[in-house]
């Protein structure tokens, strides 16, 4: 069995991890590296529920290769925050009721993190486009992107105050 | 889902990955965005014994308009592509499409130039590149070649690229006068497949169309271009008889099948109107369809 040895920095800690050619970016994130906040969803490349940032980048790891992260930056949920210091995003989804059965919702997070990295003072519009790619069977989209907004705002207050 | 093992090349430079493909001799796979590769592999649809991963290669990611073309290199992502301002200003085609493909997610990783080599019959590049005339770039160890996007489409999932041969990039003539291109996509839900896709550019010197060009996703086992609708236009400018004329032509240009996305007829229909909407909107006559509105009104194209 060919394994290939990967350097990948998970969460700002660089990993080495063995793993298959064949092994999927989320199944290497979930089971060889345990972190099982990245959920796989349809495994389809349809709804989302794994998404990461790749390099910053949000990806569906269920449709990339564990090796092609080799030498590359991957965030997951885990790496968004802590729960005494969340991130401005999950306070939103906390604040918000983003969240029903909360299966889309680390991916649905990330997502958003990297909308505002972008684009911090998204419309609506802006937001459910962003969000396009990933699916809450739930079907609580306004209450995702009220928590979004919530996090813009609180992230713009936050820029204030320091700027201030 | 897991496909079978395979062996996993991750070459550094072009000249090594151009040489794994000839050594592969038609076993490998060139692995870039991966985006309908890795779905293919997982359900086993695709079993390749090696994959050659061309994502470290350096060079290939590109997008830039010079000497009368717009080049696209094969690792340009379609994230890209909508960001780009040169498409934006000079290539409304494109513009137009980028943002209908798949999701953002799936845009983030998937290239234009996978998509011209993967030739699904619903993709959707492979239509604007018919439409627009553009041309692939196939390198491998024995030198380059050009080949017209109209050759390379040979039918579903089937290319005239040979198996040691790597497409790395893609290119459509600049516009000499003032551009006109939208494409019309109808899908069941964001990131499905197109029930049919139409592609209309045109090249305008004042009221003349000096190059038109419309092709077709969805109705038939490759993309399908349609130079009798073009030469209509070519021949007769765009007003409401050639608008009809080159709709109908397009319309009989295609081959659809019935199937769960909907009736052959009813694609048909479907060309004919998208053609005659996308026409009418580059006389300024028909508004911009909503989607594409929407697409104005956001700022940030993720």
């Amino acid at each position: 069995m060919e394994v290939k040895q990967i350097t990948v920095t998970v969460n700002g800690e660089a990993r080495i991890v063995e793993v298959e050619p064949r092994t999927l970016c989320v199944h290497m994130i979930r089971e060889v590296i345990g972190l099982t906040g990245t959920h796989l969803g349809c495994d389809t490349t349809s709804c989302g529920a794994c998404t990461v940032l790749l390099d910053g980048v949000p990806v569906k790891s269920c449709t990339l290769f564990g090796v092609q992260t080799d030498g590359h930056e991957i965030t997951t949920v885990e790496g968004l925050g802590w729960p005494s210091e969340l991130h401005p995003v999950q306070e939103g989804f906390k604040e918000e009721h983003g969240l029903q059965c909360g299966f889309c919702t680390p991916g649905m997070m990330l997502t958003a993190a990297a909308l505002l990295e972008e684009n911090p003072d998204p419309s609506e519009l802006d937001i459910r486009w962003a969000i396009s790619g990933n699916l809450c069977r739930c079907t609580g989209y306004q209450n995702i992107i009220n928590a979004v907004q919530w996090a813009a705002r609180k992230m713009a207050a936050t820029e204030a105050a320091v700027s201030a | 889902m897991y496909p079978p093992r395979f062996h996993y090349e991750a070459p550094s430079s072009l000249d090594e990955a151009l040489q794994l493909l000839s050594m592969y001799q038609g076993e490998a796979k060139v692995l870039s965005g991966g985006m309908s590769l890795i779905p293919l592999m997982k359900l086993r649809f695709a079993t390749p014994s090696a994959v050659i991963d061309v994502n470290n290669v350096p060079g290939l990611e590109y997008l830039s308009e010079e000497s009368g073309q717009l080049r696209i290199g094969a690792l340009t992502r379609n994230r890209d592509i909508i960001r780009s301002e040169v498409v934006r200003a000079r290539y409304p085609l494109m513009a137009s499409t980028a943002p209908q493909i798949a999701d953002p997610l799936v845009r983030g990783r998937s290239t234009l130039v996978g998509s011209l080599c993967h030739c699904d019959p619903q993709g959707d590049w492979g239509a604007v590149m018919l439409a627009m005339n553009g041309e692939v770039v196939a390198a491998s160890t024995s030198g380059r070649r050009r080949i017209a996007v109209g050759d390379l489409l040979l039918g579903p999932f089937q290319t005239s690229l040979r198996s040691d041969e790597l497409a790395v990039e893609a290119t459509v003539p600049a516009p000499a006068g003032e551009p006109f291109g939208v494409y019309y996509k109808l899908e069941r839900k964001v990131g499905d497949f197109a029930t049919v896709g139409v592609a209309v550019h045109l090249d305008r010197s004042g009221s003349s169309v000096t190059t038109a060009g419309i092709a077709l996703t969805g109705v038939g086992g490759t993309n399908i271009k349609c130079p009798a609708a073009e030469q209509v236009l070519e021949r007769g400018g765009v007003n409401d008889h050639t608008i009809e004329e080159a709709a109908g032509l397009a319309a009989e240009a295609g081959k659809p099948q019935t199937d769960h996305r909907g009736s052959a007829e009813y694609k048909r229909h479907l060309v004919r109107t998208f053609v005659s909407r996308a026409l009418l909107t580059s006389i300024g006559r028909e508004p911009i369809d909503i989607r594409q509105r929407r697409h104005e009104n956001v700022r940030v194209l993720v």
